[in-house]
C-alpha cells in the first residue's frame, strides 16, 4: 500500500475544504434556486407556508372541515408534511386491507421523497418492495395483480418518467373494465403515485405535469391533492375506489406544505372540487402547487383592487366537478384558470370551454388561462415560464377591468 | 406462403447485397444457430428445423436450462492485478506509457473536479452534482479506445467520456453554471453535457431512452460507412448503467441492434447500485453480460477497476463491431459506485458507510493505475503531489470563471423548441415581455445576458 490512497488525500478536500471556495460562499447548502424572486419583488415571493389561508395552521381548523366524517373531526390532529401524509394513508392501507401492495423503483427504503419510509420494514418485502427499473414493467405489473382483485399502489418516481407506462395506462389500466365486460373483470384498485411539477431546479425532466395527457383518457381518474390533509383523505379514497386511478403528488409540497392533519384515516370524495376561499367578483379554478402562488395573488388584488376573488381547487382534475364550478362562475360572472403545464390542451382548455358552453350569458370577461408557456421548463428559465403571483395578479386585474 | 419456405435470412447478408450496392456480399465463415434457410422438417431429421431455432438438436432427455443452479458466473477479464501487476507480460498493458500517464492524469482532474464540485453544490452554489467515484476508469479507458470521429451515447455518470475526448475544464464549468458560455443554453440541469464537436450527444435524464437511439445511430453510421468507403468507418457507442438495463428500451435496443447488425459498442457501467436498489432488487441474471448471448451478441465482462482492461476490451470490442460490415457488441464494466448516486442522494440511508469504506481500501481505478506506473518508474509522491495541486488550481480557476458568467439570454426560454417560432410561442413571448415591462421590480432579468431589453428585442424581430 502506498502511503496516501489518492482517494485519501482527495476526501481531504472535502473536509477541509479549500479557502478559495469559501469566503464568498453565502447561500446554504442546496439553496441553489433557479426561480428565487427578484429583491425588490412586491407580489413574486410572496407564497408563504407558514401562514397561508390554504392550509390547516391549527386542529381546530383542520376538525372544522365538512368533508370529514363526524367521529374523525371529535379526534386528534398532527402537524405533518404532505410526504409524511401520504405515508401515513399507505400505513393505514396496509394495515387494514391485506390486499394493498406498495411498490416502485428505490422504494423499500423510503423512497427519493421518503413517502414510503419503514413502510416495508414495518410490512414485510413481500407487500413493500423494491422493483426492478422499468416503469412499463411496474405499471403493467401492478394492472395484472390488481385484476387479479390485489390493491396495488405503484410509485413511479416522477411524473416525467411516466412515459414508458403510457401504453399500459392508456391501452390497459382505462379500458381493462370496458373490455373485459360482461366478464366483469376489472383493474379497479390499482393506484399509481408518481410527484409533478415544478420545484424551481428540475429542468426537462423534473419538472413535467403530464396530467393533461390522462385526462383525455376515458376510464382513468386523475388527482392531485393541494396539501397533507387532502392528500391523506384523497389517497386512502383512491385506494378504495374501484376504478384505476393516477394519482399526482406535487412534489414542491412534500416538504413545503405543512398542516394540522386528523389521525384517524378518512375518505375525501373523489368527485368534488372545493371552494376553498368564498368570492364574489372572479373565479379562479386551479389545483396542486400553483393554488398557492393564486392565494397569494389574490390577497394582493383584493388589497389592491377592492374585489373579491373565490378560488376553487379541482382536486379531482378527471372526471372533475362541473356543478361547483359552474355554480361559482354564474356567481361572479368572470373565471381565470391556472395550471403549471403548457395551455395547448391543457385542463385550462377544458374548464374554459365548459365555462363557456354553459354560462356563456352570464360572462362579464372572457375567460382566461394563465398556464405555462408553448416551451420546455429549461433550467434556468422556469421562473419565466410557469405561472408565478404577478401574472395571476395580472390576470385578476385584465379580467376585472375588461 | 408457409414454413414450408421459411424466408429467413442468413445472418451477415445484407438486405441490398444481390444489388450490389455493399463491397462484396461477405458471408460468415462459422455457422451459428440461424443461419439457415428454415425447410420443412424430414422424417429422419436429428435437428430442429423449426424457424424460430435453427441448429437445435432433439433430445429425449428434458432438461430445463437452469441457470440458478449454474456456480460458476461469466467471468471478468482483467489485464493486471490489484497491485498493478501485470497478469501476462507477453501482451503487457498495450498501453504507451505517454497514453498511461494522460489517462492518468485524467482521472485524476476527473476525481478532484468531482470532490470540488460536490462541496460546491452542498454550499448551494450549484443546483445537482454526480460523481463517478469508482467509475473513472470505465468511463476514461473506454472513451480512450475510440476513434473520435466515433459516435457517442451517454447516460449521466461518463463526465469521463467527456474529458478523455477534450471536453475543456471550461466547457464542464460552463455547463454546470448553465451561463451564457453553455452549449446547452442553461436549459438541462448539471451534468447534462453535450459536444457536437465531440461527437457526444447531450444527455437526457431519462434512463435507457439512449440505447435504442445509439442502435439507430449505428445503422445509420453503418449505411454511410457503406456509401462513403474512403471515410474511415464510425461506429456508435452506448453507455448505461445496469439499473437501466431493466428499461423495455434496453431489450428493445439491443434486439434491434442485432437483428440489423449495425456497428455499435454497448456498455454497461455495473456499479451495483441503481439509486438505493441493489442488484439483488434488479435482476437474477448472471449481470448483463447473461444477456447478450440471448441477443445473439459478442459479449464480455471486465474489471471496471482496471483500465488497461477497459482499454484492451474496447479496443477489441471496436474491431468486432466494424467486421463484416458491422455487429453489435455488449460490454459488461463491473465497478462500484463509491459516491452517493447523486447530491439529491444520501446513500448511507440504504447500504452501510463501512460498505462503501470497505471498497474505497480494496480497490479503484484511481489507485491501481498509479501502482502500475509506480511499478514502471514512471510516477512518485512529487509528481502525485504536483499534478494534484496544478489540477485543483485548473478547475478553481475554471470554476470562478463560470461562476462569474451571466445567464444565457431568455430568447432561449422560447426558441429551439421548433426550427422555427410558432405563432403561438411569439404570442406568449409577447405577452411575457409585456408583463416584464409592467411589472419591472418583480423579475431578476438581469442576471441574464442583455435583460429583458434584449428580449423585448427579440421579441419585435419576431413579430
Amino acid at each position: 500500500m502506498p502511503p496516501k490512497t489518492p482517494i485519501r488525500t482527495l476526501s481531504r478536500y472535502l473536509f477541509r475544504p479549500q479557502s478559495s471556495l469559501h469566503p464568498r460562499c453565502q447561500h446554504r447548502p442546496r439553496s441553489q434556486r433557479y426561480s428565487s424572486a427578484a429583491a425588490g419583488a412586491r407580489l413574486n415571493g410572496t407564497v408563504e407556508y407558514d401562514t397561508t389561508p390554504l392550509l390547516s395552521h391549527s386542529s381546530r381548523s383542520a376538525l372544522s372541515n365538512a368533508e370529514l366524517p363526524a367521529d374523525v373531526r371529535q379526534g386528534q390532529t398532527k402537524r405533518i408534511n404532505l410526504y409524511t401524509a401520504v405515508n401515513e394513508a399507505l400505513r393505514h392501507a396496509l394495515q387494514t386491507d391485506e390486499r394493498v401492495l406498495v411498490f416502485g423503483e428505490d422504494i423499500q427504503f423510503g423512497g427519493v421523497f421518503r413517502c414510503t419510509m419503514n413502510l416495508a420494514t414495518d410490512f414485510g418485502t413481500e407487500r413493500v418492495f423494491n422493483t426492478p427499473l422499468s416503469e412499463q414493467g411496474l405499471v403493467g405489473f401492478a394492472i395484472g395483480a390488481a385484476a387479479e382483485g390485489m390493491r396495488p399502489v405503484a410509485e413511479v418516481q416522477f411524473a416525467d418518467y411516466v412515459f414508458p407506462a403510457f401504453d399500459q395506462l392508456v391501452n390497459e389500466a382505462a379500458k381493462y373494465r370496458y373490455r373485459s365486460a360482461a366478464t366483469g373483470v376489472s383493474c379497479g384498485g390499482l393506484v399509481i403515485r408518481m410527484p409533478t411539477g415544478v420545484v424551481g431546479h428540475g429542468a426537462l425532466y423534473h419538472s413535467q405535469s403530464p396530467e393533461s395527457l390522462f385526462t383525455h383518457v376515458p376510464g382513468l381518474r386523475v388527482i392531485i391533492p393541494r396539501s397533507p390533509l387532502q392528500a391523506k383523505g384523497l389517497l386512502l379514497s383512491a385506494i378504495h375506489t374501484n376504478d384505476p386511478v393516477i394519482f399526482m403528488e406535487p412534489k414542491v409540497l412534500y416538504r413545503a406544505a405543512v398542516e394540522q392533519v386528523p389521525v384517524d384515516a378518512y375518505q375525501l370524495p373523489l368527485d368534488k372540487a372545493e371552494v376553498v376561499k368564498p368570492g364574489k367578483d372572479v373565479t379562479i379554478v386551479s389545483y396542486g402547487t400553483p393554488l398557492y402562488t393564486c392565494s397569494a395573488a389574490i390577497a394582493a388584488a383584493e388589497k389592491d383592487f377592492g374585489c373579491s376573488v373565490e378560488l376553487i381547487d379541482l382536486r379531482t382534475i378527471y372526471p372533475w366537478d362541473r356543478e361547483t364550478v359552474l355554480e361559482s362562475v354564474k356567481k361572479t360572472g368572470r373565471a381565470i384558470v391556472v395550471h403549471e403545464s403548457m395551455m395547448n390542451a391543457g385542463v385550462g382548455a377544458e374548464v374554459a370551454a365548459t365555462i363557456q358552453e354553459r354560462t356563456f350569458l352570464r360572462l362579464e370577461a372572457p375567460v382566461k388561462r394563465v398556464t405555462g408557456w408553448a416551451t420546455h421548463t429549461g433550467l434556468v428559465f422556469e421562473k419565466f415560464i410557469v405561472p408565478d403571483v404577478t401574472r395571476v395578479y395580472d390576470a385578476i386585474k385584465k379580467t376585472i377591468d375588461y | 406462403m408457409s414454413l414450408r419456405c421459411g424466408i429467413r435470412r442468413i445472418r451477415g447478408q445484407q438486405p441490398w447485397a444481390s444489388s450490389g450496392w455493399v463491397n462484396g456480399s461477405r458471408r460468415p465463415s462459422s455457422v451459428g444457430f440461424q443461419q439457415f434457410r428454415s425447410v420443412a422438417s424430414t422424417p429422419t431429421a436429428e435437428k430442429v428445423l423449426f424457424p424460430g431455432a435453427l441448429n437445435s438438436r432433439f433430445t429425449n432427455t428434458m432438461e430445463f436450462i437452469r441457470p440458478a443452479l449454474r456456480t460458476e458466473a461469466i467471468p471478468t477479464y482483467r489485464v493486471m492485478d490489484q497491485s498493478g501487476q501485470v497478469l501476462d507480460k507477453e501482451v503487457g498493458v498495450d498501453t504507451e506509457d505517454d497514453l498511461a500517464l494522460e489517462l492518468y492524469r485524467n482521472m485524476v482532474c476527473l476525481s478532484i473536479m468531482d470532490l470540488l464540485m460536490f462541496e460546491a453544490q452542498r454550499q448551494g452554489r450549484l443546483s445537482f452534482y454526480m460523481v463517478s467515484a469508482g467509475e473513472e476508469g470505465i468511463a476514461i479507458g473506454s472513451a480512450s479506445a475510440f476513434s473520435p470521429s466515433d459516435v457517442i451515447f451517454c447516460q449521466y455518470r461518463e463526465s469521463g467520456v467527456f474529458m478523455q475526448r477534450g471536453f475543456t475544464l471550461d466547457q464542464f464549468m460552463n455547463q454546470l453554471f448553465a451561463n451564457s458560455k453553455d452549449a446547452g443554453l442553461g436549459r438541462n440541469m448539471p451534468v447534462h453535457y453535450g459536444s457536437h464537436e465531440l461527437n457526444i450527444h447531450t444527455i437526457s435524464s431519462t434512463l435507457a431512452t439512449q440505447i435504442p437511439h445509439a442502435a439507430g445511430a449505428a445503422y445509420a453510421l453503418k449505411m454511410q460507412n457503406q456509401q462513403q468507403p474512403d471515410i474511415a468507418p464510425r461506429i456508435a457507442v452506448c453507455y448505461f448503467g445496469e439499473g437501466a438495463a431493466s428499461e423495455g428500451d434496453f431489450h428493445g435496443a439491443l434486439n434491434i441492434a442485432a437483428t440489423r447488425q449495425v456497428p455499435c459498442i454497448f456498455i454497461c457501467r455495473n456499479n451495483g447500485y441503481a439509486i438505493s436498489t441493489p442488484t439483488s432488487d434488479q435482476y437474477r441474471g448472471d449481470g448483463i453480460a447473461s444477456r447478450g448471448a440471448g441477443y445473439g451478441m459478442d459479449t464480455l465482462r471486465v474489471d471496471g477497476n482496471d483500465i488497461f482492461a477497459v482499454r484492451r476490451a474496447t479496443k477489441e470490442a471496436r474491431r468486432l463491431a466494424l467486421e463484416n460490415g458491422g455487429k453489435p457488441v455488449l460490454i459488461e464494466m463491473m465497478a462500484y459506485r463509491v459516491g452517493h448516486h447523486s447530491t439529491s442522494d444520501d446513500s448511507f440511508a440504504y447500504r452501510q458507510k463501512v460498505e462503501v469504506d470497505d471498497w474505497k481500501r480494496r480497490d479503484n481505478p484511481i489507485t491501481r493505475l498509479r501502482k502500475w506506473l509506480e511499478g514502471r518508474g514512471l510516477w512518485d509522491e512529487d509528481k502525485e503531489r504536483d499534478i494534484r495541486n496544478r489540477l485543483r488550481k485548473e478547475v478553481l480557476t475554471a470554476f470562478e470563471k463560470a461562476e462569474k458568467e451571466k445567464k444565457p439570454p431568455m430568447q432561449h426560454v422560447f426558441d429551439g423548441v421548433y426550427e422555427h417560432l410558432t405563432q403561438e410561442q411569439k404570442t406568449h413571448m409577447e405577452e411575457l415581455s409585456d408583463i416584464l415591462q409592467r411589472y419591472p421590480k418583480e423579475y431578476d432579468t438581469e442576471q441574464y445576458e442583455g435583460g429583458a431589453a434584449a428580449f423585448r428585442k427579440f421579441c419585435e424581430q419576431n413579430r
